[in-house]
């Protein structure tokens, strides 16, 4: 019986490495869960009703709503013409000045926030399943070494919170793993729908650093680094978050 | 407004003598006028003030509403089923309509 003890540390180390990303949806308070559960009442909601009128008036041209299921997941994508990644507001944006001949979206405003919430909204449900090839393999590495630096007057990196505290406090808040499975949500501070990179600004602001504009290739890169290491959540959006 | 329109659910069809719920979601900052922008200048009072619900043409709910109430205001009452006809609701910012939205009650014998 001496073994017992030993394989049930094994046991455990095992269980801990291959544990399941939770969702930030698992640290919120139960009624904000019931709000982001509730069709009707999930404010994000709002916009996805705009987003399908925009839809039909514009992309629904080219593209057939029932076919947009799953797009959320492929993106942010390799982009050959820049050599870069691009995610899914650069694609809207490339799709209305190329395709429609209509000017690009401002990043935060309601129309983009519309069109991705609708467009989340359509892959609600499917799980992320993103792996880096040979092409997005740098910007992988490139996120995850923005991920891990050390930034601001704070000199924490994201995985300080959110690796080692996740449902630890941080005054009233509870920490999460920071996921963005749930983007564009509903931020509670913001009283309004969200982009991840409006929350990358606001991470980076709160740790006392200058963060990157909207749009930024580093938080595009951030963004697609997320997504591989959220592998197994679902698509939530429009997620409600504190 | 800012392009976002209201939502509105009526619990539809039901029998006559029904209770049926009806919810409302609709879009507005609720901007208590105390707060003040990152310039120092007052950012000015932008609250609605009354929200009203008409069934087949009378009135069956009102709310006065008030600032502290949160963005995005969702309110949720009840009505009984008389016969089938129009569900509908506007929002009112210091007497001018702002915003409204118009659903059916199907009642069924």
């Amino acid at each position: 019986m001496r073994w017992l003890p030993c394989a049930l540390l094994l046991h455990s180390l095992c269980c801990f490495a291959a544990e399941a990303p939770r969702s930030g949806y698992d640290f919120l308070s139960e009624p904000n869960r019931a709000l982001q559960d509730d069709e009707f009442a999930n404010p994000g909601m709002l916009w996805v009703d705009l987003g399908s009128v925009l839809f039909e008036e514009g992309c629904a041209q080219c593209h057939a709503a029932a076919k947009m299921r799953g797009v959320r997941l492929r993106y942010p994508a390799f982009d050959e013409r820049t050599g870069k990644l691009l995610g899914l507001e650069g694609r809207i944006n490339r799709c209305r000045e190329e395709r429609m001949h209509a000017p690009a979206l401002a990043w935060e405003s309601q129309e983009m926030l519309a069109l991705t919430a609708w467009i989340g909204f359509a892959s609600r449900g499917l799980v992320f399943d993103v792996a880096p090839d040979a092409r997005t393999q740098p910007f992988y590495d490139a996120g995850k070494a923005f991920y891990e630096q050390h930034r601001g007057q704070l000199d924490l990196a994201c995985g300080h919170c959110h690796d080692r505290h996740p449902g630890d406090r941080l005054r009233g808040e509870v920490v999460s793993e920071g996921h963005i499975n749930g983007y564009p949500a509903y931020r509670h501070v913001w009283e309004t729908l969200g982009s991840s990179h409006r929350l990358f600004h606001w991470c980076n602001d709160a740790v006392r650093a200058e963060p990157y504009p909207a749009g930024a290739d580093e938080y595009v890169n951030l963004e697609y680094y997320l997504e591989v290491r959220g592998r197994g959540l679902h698509v939530e959006t429009p997620a409600v978050r504190r | 407004m800012d392009g976002l329109k209201p939502r509105l659910k009526v619990e539809s069809p039901a029998q006559r003598g029904d209770v049926v719920e009806v919810r409302t979601l609709v879009s507005h900052p609720m901007e208590t006028g105390y707060r003040r922008a990152l310039d120092g200048a007052r950012i000015s009072r932008d609250v609605l003030t009354t929200m009203v619900c008409t069934y087949l043409g009378e009135e069956v709910f009102r709310a006065h509403l008030h600032p502290a109430i949160a963005a995005n205001p969702y309110i949720a009452f009840q009505l009984r089923a008389a016969s089938s006809g129009p569900v509908h609701v506007r929002w009112e910012k210091d007497g001018a309509i702002v915003a409204e939205a118009t659903g059916v009650l199907e009642v069924t014998e």
